[in-house]
């Protein structure tokens, strides 16, 4: 760049044809991996599924069938076909948006996940809220603090949370919270009581109820959530803690926070103004990625409190081998990480100028 | 010459090692007016820690102590961080080495430029706008408006660092240490920066301590110069003077700095004796 | 004597190969007793095997099977301080015998993964290529599924119990390894002595396993100290969800569920067990944050 001779005009190194060509190849690589991603995904459980030594057949037909019955029921669904084969039927089938029955709901298992994944959705998008609204000022404040009291303290707050078994840390905040305290709800989305007043529009019984004007129920849902919500977003945070705690960290010892120092930027304006913004990026892959953890199901959790979401669903499929629910769980989860990624992928190029298309 | 601006006497900087403390400034004491003070040294002599120390920008851990160190009439060693916000920008301000990594790559110029002025002039954002533009003028880039709106990214090496120093100037300071500031750049445009500091620098009547590993660059820029060896000035001689300068270690510098108008075969390397730190 | 001696050790300017690992073996040691958390953390690890190995004696004469329906569900007392469970069994030995299915899943955990790991993240760091490519995305797709329930299905597909548990945790904590020895190898296999090795004449095998794996060992063992708590964690909660270890056997996470339905009442039987999970993994957090301390002086 012979800049002297430019006297000062802007140098501009926009090549658009090899720009169009990079953002192609990037966003063919991108497809690529997620494709490969979703059919091993599918694989990996197909497969899986193929090992149990428990007879899909007799799952359907029940063990009193006679002979004939097993046998149609066996041809039917294709048993007789080599395994490879099979997966291919059952990926084809996949696409054109055949998920197949569940065996223990006798509902389309595509019926069954639109009615289990808003309880998901509904507890995870609280728990993450509570992560980032929390994690992200606590992590911001301990990388700012580092070695001294506060990061300590955060520190210390976060090992906790990688290390109490969620399952355990749930019963005991039913124990005392609900048992002793009484201050939240138990088990379940909503009181006995309250079930099925609200009709379902989205599933979320919080924007549900909410739009019928029912706040009683709002509240109920609200109570029996908090607590669930609460402990998934304790973990979150944890995380979400951790990772911008060590971004900040990096950001720190840069030489343009020095700068902003010099110009007579406070420490801590010099931290949020100009030290955060740079670590967006980062920080938007790992809450996405939190939040994927969480919409996947809280397997444990909703255990626990026997809340009617996708893990517990997918659980609860596994133990009775209902392998349609299980694999069609199993697309839902891989739909969800391939989702999340393209959101992510999208708010950080907005996020970050260097990655701004002009 | 007026009272100096900076005085410094004894300043011990001194880092906590595996085994102790590593003093990386030792004894320096040097004053300052509104001149050009060179400071030369081999990387690891202690001239960027002296000037961070006098920005009080050391890490934490830095022990930092001095009989004197006091700018303008404010004592700097007891200044609280309040102070200092005061002082850094509006009083004495520094242009750091790589505009790569000195600038913040996800904040428009224009505004990071602008923010200096908002912090110290009281002053509004229109203002501080026409005062950014104006600045970016002072050092002579082409299309104030258009580069305002620019992230660093869209910067060449040169430009950068003209972003740097008018961020640093915007709020007039009256002393600037430039750490290093040409070392990053192409060779072509090391000279139109040093011109654009230069006729700033002059204009405005301020002080300047130019930190540089470049002898030959610091001695035809400066008034004088200090030479710094593992953390000591060892020399101190005006900038014309330097070439009979008494101090072997600033010999052997001069001896080892290639020269267009000698032809040698072998550049001397400076022999080090350990007389030098007693 | 010990002065001298410290000096020799602490040396930033060792004057021989010996006194330079002897010197960084010793400044390793002495950071992690210096480092309050990393000690608390190897101070509860050891108590752990220590309540493995001497179950027998620690759990007063308690046997950790025997049923005695009469005295269900008792609250602590002089006879059993942590109470019994539902089928009156003493829960103090249970929790002390639940250390050694802990120590078993951990070890064996480590034993299948950290071999694996290292093999495909080494092999593809420093063949790279399709070879790269293939292994990264297998890992790929390992990674992308949410944990939990891959060794859930790996668990119910090939049965519940202990060693299925083990396969299934195994299964989904590899590539995490592979991840880390790989982005090692890649730093390492460009750099000069490798190269010289390579122009010695060296096979492919050789390099890897006598000058590329010794390197990555330190961080995947760092890695492995702060997965610990994770695997334990995964542990219990297959346990918990009845495809750990198969009762009898005394398994912590188990013994939360067979609490969980009288936790508003009977609080000991859950709550006791899960503390003993809590502990441990703390202790092994706490000791992995040390070791990477120690370790990566960049990440403290």
């Amino acid at each position: 760049m012979s800049e002297s001779a430019e006297g000062g005009s802007v140098a501009v190194r926009q090549n658009p044809g090899r720009q169009a060509a990079k953002l192609a190849s990037r966003v063919g690589s991108f497809v690529l991996t997620l494709a490969a991603t979703f059919v091993g995904l599918t694989a990996v459980t197909f497969f899986i599924s193929r090992l149990t030594n428990i007879d899909p057949v007799l799952a359907i037909v029940g063990d009193k069938a006679t002979s004939a019955a097993y046998d149609n029921a066996y041809l039917a669904l294709g048993l007789d076909k080599p395994l490879i084969v099979q997966y291919f039927i059952y990926l084809m089938r996949l696409l054109t948006g055949d998920f197949g029955r569940s065996v223990l709901t006798s509902q389309p298992v595509l019926a069954d996940l639109l009615r289990v994944f808003p309880a998901t959705f509904e507890l995870a998008t609280i728990a993450i809220i509570i992560g980032v609204v929390v994690g992200v000022p606590a992590g911001v404040i301990a990388g700012a603090t580092k070695g001294r009291w506060p990061d300590q303290v955060i520190r210390v707050v976060g090992l906790f949370g990688y290390s109490v078994p969620v399952f355990w840390l749930g019963l005991i905040g039913l124990f005392v919270f609900y048992g002793k305290l009484g201050w939240v709800a138990g088990t379940g989305r909503l009181d006995v009581f309250y079930q099925g007043v609200v009709t379902q529009r989205t599933g979320v019984i919080l924007i549900d109820a909410a739009l019928e004007g029912n706040w009683e129920i709002v509240g109920n849902a609200f109570s029996h959530l908090i607590l669930p919500a609460g402990i998934l977003g304790y973990f979150s945070l944890a995380y979400v803690a951790r990772m911008t705690r060590s971004f900040m960290i990096d950001q720190l010892s840069q030489e343009y926070f020095t700068a902003a120092r010099i110009k007579g930027n406070s420490y801590w304006r010099a931290v949020w103004r100009h030290a955060f913004p740079n670590i967006m990026v980062p920080l938007i892959t790992v809450i996405g990625l939190s939040y994927a953890s969480l919409l996947e199901g809280a397997v444990l959790t909703e255990t626990v409190f026997a809340w009617p979401g996708l893990g517990l669903y997918i659980t609860r499929a596994l133990f009775n081998s209902d392998m349609n629910a299980v694999l069609g769980g199993t697309v839902l989860v891989g739909a969800v990480f391939i989702t999340i990624n393209l959101v992510s992928d999208l708010l950080y190029k907005l996020a970050d100028p260097r990655l701004r298309a002009s | 010459m007026s009272a100096p601006l900076l005085t410094v006497e004894d300043l011990e900087v001194s880092f906590p090692g595996r085994t102790g403390f590593t003093r990386a400034v030792r004894n320096a004491s040097f004053t300052l007016g509104r001149e050009r003070l060179g400071i030369v040294g081999e990387s690891g002599s202690g001239k960027t820690t002296m000037g961070r120390a006098l920005l009080g920008l050391l890490p934490r851990t830095a022990q930092v102590t001095a009989r004197t160190m006091s700018y303008d009439g404010t004592n700097l060693l007891t200044c609280t961080e309040r102070d200092w916000q005061k002082l850094r920008g509006r009083r004495l301000s520094m242009v750091m080495q790589d505009p790569k990594y000195s600038l913040n790559p996800v904040m428009r110029v224009g505004r990071q430029i602008a923010e200096t002025a908002l912090l110290h002039l009281r002053t509004d954002r229109g203002d501080a706008k026409r005062r950014t533009l104006a600045m970016l003028e002072a050092v002579q880039i082409r299309d104030p408006e258009l580069v305002y709106r620019l992230y660093p990214h869209q910067l060449s090496g040169g430009m950068g660092q003209r972003i740097m120093i008018a961020m640093m100037l915007i709020a007039e300071p009256d002393l600037l240490i430039a750490d290093e500031p040409t070392s990053a750049l192409d060779v072509t445009v090391q000279n139109e920066v040093l011109r654009i500091l230069d006729d700033l620098v002059r204009v405005r009547g301020m002080g300047l301590v130019m930190i540089s590993h470049n002898l030959t660059m610091v001695s035809s820029f400066c008034d004088r110069v200090l030479i710094m060896y593992a953390g000591r000035i060892v020399e101190e001689c005006a900038a014309s003077e330097l070439q009979n300068a008494k101090h072997p270690y600033t010999q052997a510098l001069i001896a080892a700095t290639p020269s267009l108008d000698v032809r040698r075969t072998e550049l001397a390397t400076v022999t080090r004796d350990p007389e030098w730190l007693k | 004597m010990s002065d001298t001696l410290g000096t020799w050790l602490m040396s930033e300017t060792p004057m021989s190969r010996r006194q330079a690992v002897i010197g960084s073996v010793y400044r390793a040691v002495r950071s992690i007793i210096f480092n309050p958390t990393a000690l608390i953390g190897l101070i509860i690890v050891t108590l752990l095997i220590f309540m493995g190995i001497f179950a027998p004696l620690l759990s007063l004469g308690n046997s950790p099977l025997a049923q005695n329906l009469a005295g269900r569900l008792a609250a602590p007392s002089a006879d059993h301080w942590f109470g019994t469970d539902e089928l009156g069994r003493d829960i103090l030995a249970r929790t002390l015998y639940g250390a050694r299915a802990t120590l078993a899943i951990v070890a064996l955990v480590s034993v299948i993964v950290v071999p694996i790991g290292l093999t495909v993240g080494t092999v593809a760091g420093y063949l790279g290529g399709w070879v790269d490519a293939v292994l990264m995305r297998i890992t790929d797709i390992f990674l992308a599924f949410p944990r939990l329930i891959l060794a859930l299905a790996f668990a119910a597909a090939l049965g519940p119990g202990i060693e299925n548990a083990v396969i299934a945790i195994a299964l989904t904590s590899w590539p995490a390894y592979a991840r880390i020895a790989r982005s090692e190898t890649m730093t390492i296999a460009h750099s000069d002595f490798i190269q010289s090795v390579v122009l010695q004449g060296a096979s492919t095998w050789r390099i890897l396993f006598r000058h590329i794996v010794p390197l990555c060992l330190s961080s995947v063992i760092v890695r492995l100290t702060l997965d610990m708590a994770g695997i334990i964690l995964t542990a219990a909660g297959l346990g918990f969800l009845g495809l750990g270890a198969q009762p009898p056997t005394p398994e912590w996470g188990a013994m939360v569920s067979s609490g969980r339905d009288v936790i508003l009442d009977q609080w000991w039987v859950a709550t006791i067990p899960g503390l003993a999970i809590f502990i441990v993994s703390l202790g092994f957090n706490l000791l992995g944050d040390g070791l990477r301390d120690v370790f990566d002086p960049k990440s403290r």
